[in-house]
C-alpha cells in the first residue's frame, strides 16, 4: 500500500499529494474550509515544534560553548527538556499588574503571535508548497512583519512599567532602523528576479549551470546583500547580540517583564517564530529556498532542503548568540545608519551593475562570467574598506588601564 | 575594523563548543548526585554528640553543662539537664543530658558550640544533604539522632579525633595515676589511724582523702580546652 503511494507520488510532492487526496474526499461544501485548515494547520504544529527543538539545541548549544553540559536531566540526555519547559510556563501564575491596560496587555502577545504566523503565508517550503502564492509576497511579508512593532508597542506601553516602556521603545528604534537595510537588502534579488513573489524568486534560482545553482548567493552583490540581511534580520528579531530591547542588566526583560506565564510563552514563541520567518526569507531570497546547491542532489525532497537549510540558520543564531556580547545603544544605531544603510544602497547599485554587464565578452561566457564577477565584486569591496576605513578614523581604541584593580 | 574579530570570535566558540565534546577536562561541572567531591578535611557543616563505646547512652560525653546551650548565637540548642547522674570516662559522677534537641533550621554552622564544650561532647559534622519533607519534626533533631560515636568522628576528621584521643587517653592516665595516689595515700592513712586507733574512725578517713583527689583529676579536663579557645 504505502509502496503503492510512493510509486506513484514521489516523495517530493507527498504532502500535496497527501492534501490533494484528502480534499477530493470531502463532501464539495466543505472543500474550500478542509484545503484551507489543512494549509494552515501543518504551519501552526510544525513551526511551534521547531521552536521547541530550537530551544532545546540553544540550551544545549550554548552550554557547549561555555563548556557546560546544558539541560541533561529530562529524558535521556536532556531531549524532554522542552516539554518540561512548557509544561512549567503553562502552570505559572499569569500576573497582571493592577494599574496595566488590561485590554492591551492582553491583546499583545496574541497580536505579536498572529502577526509572526501570517508571515509564513508566503515562504515557499517546497516545491508546490506555498500557503498563499502572493504576487507581492515579498511586500506582504515586510508590511506583517511590521505589526510585530505594534505588539511589542503594545505590550511596551499597556504594562505601566518603566522598564517595559524603555524596552519597547528601544525595540522600536532598532526595528525601524534595522528594517530599512533589510528591505534595501532583499530589493536587490527583487530586482534581479523582477518580480515580488517568492514562488518565483525561488524558481530562478532553481535552475542549474552545469552542476552549480543559480542561487543569488553565489553572486558578489547575492553575497553582500545575503550577509546585510542577515545581520538586520538578528537585528530585527532581536536576537543577541542586537538583543538590547530586553538588556536584563538595564531593563531586566525590557517590553515583556510584566508578562508571566503563558502570555510570557508566547512572546518567547513569537521571537523564535519571527528568527525562524527571517531565516526562511534569506534562504527563500538568496539560498534558493526548496532548490537543492547542486544539481546531482536534486533527488533529495525539496521540502528536507528547506527544513535543512533552516535548521542550519538557527543553529548559526545560537552560535552567534554564544559567541558576541550585547551592542550598546549608540554603537547599535551607529551600525545601522553609518554601516549598514550605506553597504545596503551599495549593494543595490552593483546588483543593477551586474545585470546590465553583458553577459559574454569576446564571445566566450565563462570570460563574461569572471569579468562581470570581478567588477561587482570590486564595487561592494572597495566602498566596503573605504567605509571601514572612514568609520574607524579619530576613533583611538586603546586597551583600558585600572587604577585600583590590578 | 573589517569584522575579523567576529570571525575569531565564532572559532573560539566553535572550539569550545567541540572542545567539550572531545577533552573531559574542559567541563568543570561536577553531576552533584552521582558524581561528588570529596569534602575536604576541615569541612564543617552541623554539630553532632559524641559518645565512647558501643551505647550512644552510657557513653555520651556531655554533662549537660550548658554551655554551648548559652553561647548558641541563633540558640537553637535545647537541654534539659537530668536528675540523676552516671559516671564520665574517668569515673566521675555527672549529670548527662535527658533531652538534647538541636534545630537544623537555626543552626547556622559557627562552631561556636564546638569551641566553647570543655568536655569534647559536641563535633561538627561534614554531612550537608539534611533536607527534609517534615519541616517540623524532621528539621529538630534529638539526642538519638544527634549522637555519633568516636569511630564515626575519626573517620571524618581524623587529625582533630587523633588530638583529642591523645588528650583524653592522657587526661584518663593522670586520673587514673592520681587516683591511684590518692589510693595509696588513703590507704597510707588509714595505716597510720589503725596504728593510731584513738585518732579518728577509718570510714570516716579515707571519704575525707577520696574527694579532694577526685575533684583535682577532673581539674586538667576542664582547664584544657578553655586555654584551647583563649588562644
Amino acid at each position: 500500500m504505502i509502496a503503492a503511494v510512493f510509486n506513484s507520488v514521489s516523495a517530493d510532492q507527498i504532502f500535496v499529494w497527501i492534501k490533494h487526496w484528502l480534499v477530493v474526499r470531502t463532501p464539495s461544501p466543505l472543500q474550500t474550509l478542509v484545503s484551507i485548515l489543512l494549509t494552515i494547520l501543518p504551519i501552526i504544529v510544525i513551526f511551534p515544534a521547531l521552536f521547541a527543538l530550537s530551544v532545546l539545541l540553544e540550551r544545549k548549544g550554548l552550554g557547549r560553548m561555555q563548556n557546560r553540559y546544558g539541560p541533561n536531566r529530562v529524558g535521556l540526555f536532556g531531549i524532554l527538556q522542552p516539554i518540561a519547559d512548557a509544561v512549567k510556563s503553562l502552570t505559572k501564575e499569569d500576573i497582571v499588574p493592577r494599574a496595566a491596560d488590561h485590554v492591551v496587555h492582553y491583546l499583545a502577545p496574541l497580536l505579536l503571535v498572529g502577526a509572526v504566523f501570517l508571515v509564513y503565508a508566503v515562504l515557499p517550503m517546497g516545491r508546490n508548497m506555498v500557503a498563499v502564492d502572493l504576487d507581492a509576497g515579498v511586500l506582504f511579508f515586510f508590511a506583517v512583519g511590521a505589526a510585530t512593532e505594534l505588539a511589542i508597542f503594545m505590550a511596551g506601553w499597556s504594562s505601566r512599567n518603566k522598564y517595559s516602556l524603555l524596552g519597547a521603545m528601544r525595540a522600536i528604534a532598532q526595528m525601524i532602523s534595522y528594517e530599512i537595510p533589510l528591505i534595501l537588502s532583499s530589493i536587490a534579488v527583487v530586482m534581479i528576479a523582477g518580480t515580488l513573489s517568492t514562488t518565483i524568486i525561488v524558481d530562478r534560482q532553481a535552475h542549474y549551470t552545469g552542476t552549480l545553482a543559480h542561487w543569488n548567493v553565489f553572486t558578489p552583490w547575492g553575497l553582500a546583500g545575503f550577509i546585510l540581511f542577515m545581520i538586520s534580520g538578528m537585528a530585527e528579531t532581536n536576537r543577541s547580540p542586537f538583543d538590547l530591547p530586553e538588556g536584563e542588566s538595564e531593563i531586566i526583560a525590557g517590553y515583556f517583564i510584566e508578562y508571566s506565564g503563558f502570555k510570557f510563552a508566547l512572546f518567547f514563541l513569537a521571537e523564535y517564530l519571527e528568527m525562524f520567518s527571517v531565516s526562511a526569507l534569506a534562504i527563500t531570497l538568496f539560498l534558493g529556498g526548496w532548490s537543492s546547491p547542486f544539481s546531482f542532489l536534486a533527488w533529495i525532497p525539496s521540502w528536507i532542503w528547506f527544513f535543512a537549510k533552516l535548521v542550519v540558520f538557527i543553529c548559526f543564531f545560537i552560535w552567534v548568540r554564544g559567541t558576541l556580547p550585547r551592542l550598546r545603544m549608540d554603537q547599535l544605531m551607529n551600525f545601522a545608519w553609518k554601516f549598514m544603510l550605506p553597504m545596503s544602497l551599495i549593494v543595490i547599485f552593483s546588483a543593477g551593475v551586474w545585470r546590465f554587464l553583458p553577459h559574454a565578452v569576446a564571445g566566450s561566457a565563462p570570460l563574461g562570467l569572471v569579468v562581470r564577477w570581478l567588477v561587482c565584486a570590486l564595487l561592494i569591496l572597495v566602498p566596503y574598506v573605504a567605509l571601514a576605513r572612514a568609520l574607524e578614523q579619530g576613533r583611538h581604541i586603546e586597551k583600558r588601564t585600572y587604577r585600583f584593580a590590578e | 575594523m573589517f569584522g575579523e574579530g567576529i570571525i575569531q570570535g565564532l572559532l573560539e566558540t566553535a572550539r569550545n563548543f567541540f572542545g567539550s565534546y572531545v577533552e573531559k577536562d574542559r567541563l568543570t561541572t561536577v553531576q552533584y548526585p552521582e558524581e561528588r567531591f570529596e569534602l575536604p578535611e576541615a569541612s564543617r557543616n552541623f554539630p553532632f554528640l559524641l559518645y565512647d563505646g558501643p551505647d550512644s547512652d552510657a557513653g555520651l560525653r556531655c554533662v549537660a553543662c550548658q554551655i554551648c546551650e548559652k553561647e548558641c548565637p541563633p540558640r537553637c540548642i535545647h537541654i534539659e539537664k537530668s536528675k540523676d547522674k552516671k559516671p564520665d570516662f574517668v569515673g566521675k559522677q555527672q549529670f548527662y543530658p535527658a533531652v538534647f534537641d538541636i534545630d537544623v533550621s537555626v543552626c547556622m554552622s559557627c562552631q561556636i558550640c564546638v569551641e566553647v564544650c570543655p568536655f569534647d561532647a559536641i563535633r561538627m559534622d561534614k554531612v550537608f544533604e539534611l533536607s527534609t519533607s517534615d519541616r517540623f519534626g524532621g528539621l529538630l533533631w534529638d539526642k538519638q539522632e544527634l549522637s555519633k560515636s568516636n569511630d564515626y568522628y575519626r573517620e571524618i576528621h581524623p587529625t582533630e579525633a587523633a588530638e583529642t584521643d591523645e588528650r583524653r587517653t592522657k587526661e584518663l592516665a593522670e586520673a587514673q595515676a592520681k587516683a591511684a595516689a590518692a589510693a595509696a595515700a588513703a590507704a597510707a592513712k588509714a595505716a597510720q589511724a589503725a596504728a593510731n586507733p584513738p585518732a579518728a574512725t577509718p570510714g570516716s578517713a579515707a571519704n575525707g582523702a577520696g574527694a579532694p583527689a577526685k575533684q583535682e583529676a577532673a581539674n586538667p579536663e576542664t582547664a584544657l580546652p578553655e586555654a584551647k579557645v583563649k588562644q
